[in-house]
């Protein structure tokens, strides 16, 4: 009789197992994941974990011994070069595998793979990666990295190092992020590591305005367009000095005879909308020569601006070999030091920005897109069929077109099928992207880690095709440089703004500009160098730079260097996390002087008064900041958008420097009117409006205790899954878009670095993140308090002999 | 004596088992143990719930102690919604209680059915 309770409790018991196991019932296998020695609890690392390790590997030639300081920094000294490669593989594996991966999966456009598709803004992710070629273009440059034997050997290395690690895991050892995604890393490859520079380069050479810039330039009368998207800044104080001669031009880019009529004057409306890189990424860099520091040493500086995350981008580490010394921030990914210093010199980075995305409206025959007209001829289309498998669901079929322009093959991204949520006129867009050429990244930092001197540096720079950069040098010996550095399109004015007719060769790409006719400045009289994403030349520069560069951060930081004399290491620290708004102090005596107070009740002149006695500094604390940031938020918003009111909804309004230059020049700035009301305002009227406005939101704000800049802003390093509890949410920080301390909501300095070319080298850095990707490690986030207070740790470049400091606290050693 | 032996044996051979196998082997040793050693079914399940109780609870403690807290008060967040790694060692506790407590039940009712 004891069957029906037999029955009964088997049935129980195999359904419990069923519903913790699996996702059927519950939102996560619970009991897969709470079991303490498979789950989250095997990730929970020991505070006092000891990571001394004793390892074998039959890939290596020689001994590498690594030793881990007390924040988690390898020193890496390795016999072998290659070897070095290896363990950074191995380190770079064992401490942030799942980014890597991740990270890679996502420039592939495998997302929907691991995260499903239950939110279908992923598919349309994965789609837009596939279409612009981004597996594509990773696959040419591994071809192009591997022609070169050494770079080669290194990527090999580097990759063998981390399947070495990925081979030791098991179920209970896989990062966090596998277990509750629930799948496993597969084999690392030379093709990730191409995928990853992809990755940055999206990051940073893939932004661009076309789709906007059209439609804009289609809406608005060519007077109004013009005022609206100046290509010259008033203001602007370019990276190489104004007056600095140039190479002499030999490359002559000629405008087809149609640009009138068929491109500057088109009035196509297109309506595809992008899933964009950040406009927000730009980045300091600067170098001060010995004359003007206290030490008579150079200083070199450098504070790159990207998404904050968590797991970081950076993985600080020192490789030693026979042929180098480099210490700095490592891409988990790739091979090499990015950005930091070697025993003679060191080096670091802003991005360059220019257009390098361009897109052609293509022909073809007919519906099934087997033909397209090049030329006067029908020419046979290539396909690459991109199956994108989907997380417990069929795979997605995406055929992708490709169609040759000149001797490009370019993929068509955006057509009938694929929008990116948008598209209603069944046109069809090839992306010209410079990207897809082939090119060896990987090759600048293997030779900027072991450069010498400035020919050393130059001949290392001009591997860097794309992204392009703005890259800052200084060394022992005194020199001081900036190449603006990148294989730039040679175009001619205007083009690549809108999209271009792509049936003929008229409006392609006509040539690169020679290396050799990149502006540059070396040893220059004024005894500092430094970009901040400004416009690199002015307009004596004979080649066509395009438009939308950010002014302000240079202006401050050249006017400030310019002023500085005796420079110590303490004054950089200074600068880089320096929250002064130069935008604010140009404009603001204007708005102050117009806002109507008489027209102001009781609560906005209390806002009114705090405007009055900002200091101009986006501090922590300040409650002036946020009233200034509101108001300029909310005037922008007054101001334009009537204009705006019946524009296509892809577009761009105006850059906020647009407008400032705009008032300066005239007060009576002509967009100031409401056209949507019979009578003309004026500056007065309208910023009173928009501080009206902004009043009510700052009450609100007030009432939620968010008054204060660092707390209305809202400063987040995000996990990369978007998880707020393992995130570091709200965050202490001062700055701003316009400030050198750049740190925005989501996105800031992500590695500040300051290096003292003395004899013996004086480096700090800090990194918003941890040395362990391990969301349960101690080390996670060790270093964001100090980041968020603008603080520094000493970087030490450890030297032979120096095995029983203090600092180390683990070996790891590695042999054949 | 039977139910300290159960106890025991539960805890020891559901540790070893983890080691090798999937988490739900627990749910296979709580059973074979009621199977092999008579007692009533209440207490076949009260066994094995306490075994798994004290295992999953203790390692998860022992884990989570050596490690400042630090995961649990970031997991207890995103799966329970609130900051507190002990519910979240109790809740590790009693899934594992659970599971095994139903396996050992049904484990000594084939044992019943048999005599």
């Amino acid at each position: 009789m004891r069957i029906i309770p037999f029955i009964a409790s088997a049935v129980i018991s195999s359904g419990l197992v069923v519903v913790l196991n699996t996702t059927l019932v519950l939102p996560a296998p619970l009991g897969k994941l709470l079991s303490p020695q498979h789950g989250i609890w095997q990730n929970a690392e020991a505070a006092d974990k000891d990571f001394t390790a004793d390892l074998t590997f039959p890939g290596l030639n020689g001994k590498v011994e690594v030793y881990l300081d007390e924040r988690l920094v390898p020193h890496v000294f390795a016999e072998q070069e290659n070897d070095a490669y290896f363990v950074q593989g191995y380190l770079h594996a064992k401490f942030r595998l799942w980014q890597m991966e991740f990270q890679t999966h996502a420039a592939a456009g495998r997302l929907s793979e691991i995260v499903g598709d239950k939110d279908p803004h992923i598919l349309n992710l994965d789609r837009m990666m596939r279409r612009l070629g981004m597996v594509y273009s990773a696959e040419i440059s591994q071809k192009e990295v591997e022609k070169d034997e050494a770079m080669k050997a290194e990527c090999d290395a580097y990759t063998a190092g981390v399947n070495a690690y990925i081979e030791t895991l098991t179920e209970s050892k896989l990062p966090i992020e596998y277990k509750m995604l629930g799948y496993a890393p597969e084999k690392w490859t030379n093709l990730k590591t191409a995928l990853f520079l992809k990755y940055m380069s999206l990051d940073l050479a893939g932004h661009d305005e076309d789709f906007e810039m059209t439609n804009a330039r289609s809406f608005f009368s060519a007077d109004d367009f013009v005022k609206l998207y100046p290509a010259l800044q008033d203001s602007l104080d370019p990276v190489i000095p104004k007056g600095t001669p140039f190479a002499k031009q030999t490359v002559f880019p000629k405008a087809p005879v149609s640009v009138d009529s068929a491109y500057l004057n088109n009035k196509d409306i297109v309506y595809t909308e992008e899933q964009k890189p950040d406009r927000d990424n730009g980045s300091n860099n600067w170098a001060v020569s010995g004359k003007k520091t206290k030490s008579g040493a150079p200083i070199l500086c450098n504070d790159p601006h990207l998404g904050l995350n968590l797991p970081s981008l950076w993985y600080e580490m020192q490789i030693s070999t026979p042929g180098f010394n480099a210490y700095g921030a490592t891409f988990p990914g790739a091979p090499g030091v990015v950005i930091g210093f070697n025993d003679s010199c060191a080096f670091g980075f802003t991005n360059g920005g220019r257009d390098v995305r361009d897109y052609y409206e293509i022909k073809f025959k007919d519906d099934k897109r087997e033909e397209y007209l090049f030329n006067g001829e029908w020419k046979k289309t290539r396909w690459r069929i991109d199956s994108i498998k989907i997380k417990d669901k069929k795979d997605f079929i995406d055929s992708v077109a490709y169609v040759q322009l000149g001797n490009d093959w370019c993929p068509v991204m955006y057509d009938k099928s694929y929008s990116g949520g948008r598209n209603t006129n069944n046109k069809n867009y090839a992306v010209r992207w410079k990207a897809h050429d082939p090119s060896d990244e990987l090759k600048i930092f293997n030779l900027l880690d072991r450069a010498k001197n400035y020919a050393d540096y130059s001949t290392a720079v001009t591997n860097l095709h794309t992204p392009g950069q703005n890259c800052a040098f200084a060394c022992k010996n005194g020199d001081i440089a900036i190449r603006t550095q990148g294989e730039w399109p040679a175009k001619w004015k205007g083009q690549g703004d809108f999209i271009m007719p792509g049936t003929d060769t008229s409006y392609l790409w006509q040539g690169m500009i020679p290396q050799d006719e990149v502006p540059f400045q070396y040893n220059p009289e004024r005894g500092f160098i430094s970009s901040a994403n400004q416009k690199p030349v002015d307009e004596s520069y004979p080649y066509y730079m395009g438009r939308n560069y950010p002014p302000y951060r240079g202006i401050t930081i050249n006017k400030r260097l310019a002023a500085m004399n005796n420079i110590t290491v303490d004054d950089m620290k200074a600068l880089q996390t320096d929250n002064y708004n130069m935008p604010a102090a140009t404009i603001l005596p204007l708005l102050i002087k117009h806002v109507k107070e008489n027209e102001l009740n009781a609560d906005e002149k209390k806002y009114f008064g705090l405007l009055q006695h900002w200091d101009l500094r986006n501090d922590v604390g300040s409650k002036g900041a946020t009233v200034f940031e509101v108001l300029w938020k909310n005037f922008l918003d007054t101001v334009y958008s009537d204009e705006y009111a019946k524009a296509p909804k892809v577009i761009e309004r105006p850059f906020g420097g647009t407008l400032i230059e705009g008032l300066l020049k005239d007060s009576a700035y002509k967009f100031l009117d409401d056209i949507s009301t019979p009578q003309k305002e004026t500056l007065a009227d309208e910023v009173t409006i928009a501080f009206k406005k902004s009043s009510a939101e700052l009450k609100t704000a007030e009432a939620n205790g968010k008054l204060e800049w660092e707390k209305y802003k809202g400063t987040a390093i995000t996990h990369l899954l978007r998880i707020p509890a393992l995130s570091r949410l709200n965050l202490p920080i001062g700055g701003g878009i316009n400030t050198i301390n750049a740190a925005i909501e989501t996105h800031g300095p992500s590695w500040r670095m300051i290096v003292q070319l003395t004899p013996q080298t004086e480096a700090w850095g800090v990194y918003p993140g941890g040395q362990n990707g391990n969301p349960g490690s101690k080390y996670s986030d060790t270093f964001v308090d100090q980041w968020v207070a603008g603080k520094y740790y000493p970087l030490w470049m450890m030297t032979k002999g120096e095995e029983k400091d203090a600092r180390v606290k683990w070996k790891m050693s590695f042999s054949k | 004596m039977k139910f300290i032996i159960s106890l025991i044996l539960t805890i020891l051979l559901s540790f070893v088992a983890c080691l090798y196998f999937p988490w739900w082997s627990i749910a296979i040793v709580a059973f074979i143990v009621a199977a092999l050693i008579p007692q009533r079914p209440g207490k076949a399940f009260l066994t094995a719930f306490l075994a798994l109780l004290l295992l999953w609870g203790g390692l998860s403690f022992w884990i989570s102690y050596k490690n400042e807290h630090i995961l649990a008060h970031k997991i207890s967040l995103l799966v329970l919604k609130m900051d507190s790694p002990y519910l979240l060692i109790l809740c590790t506790a009693l899934i594992g209680a659970l599971v095994a407590g139903f396996a050992a039940l049904s484990g000594s009712y084939l044992r019943k059915g048999n005599a």
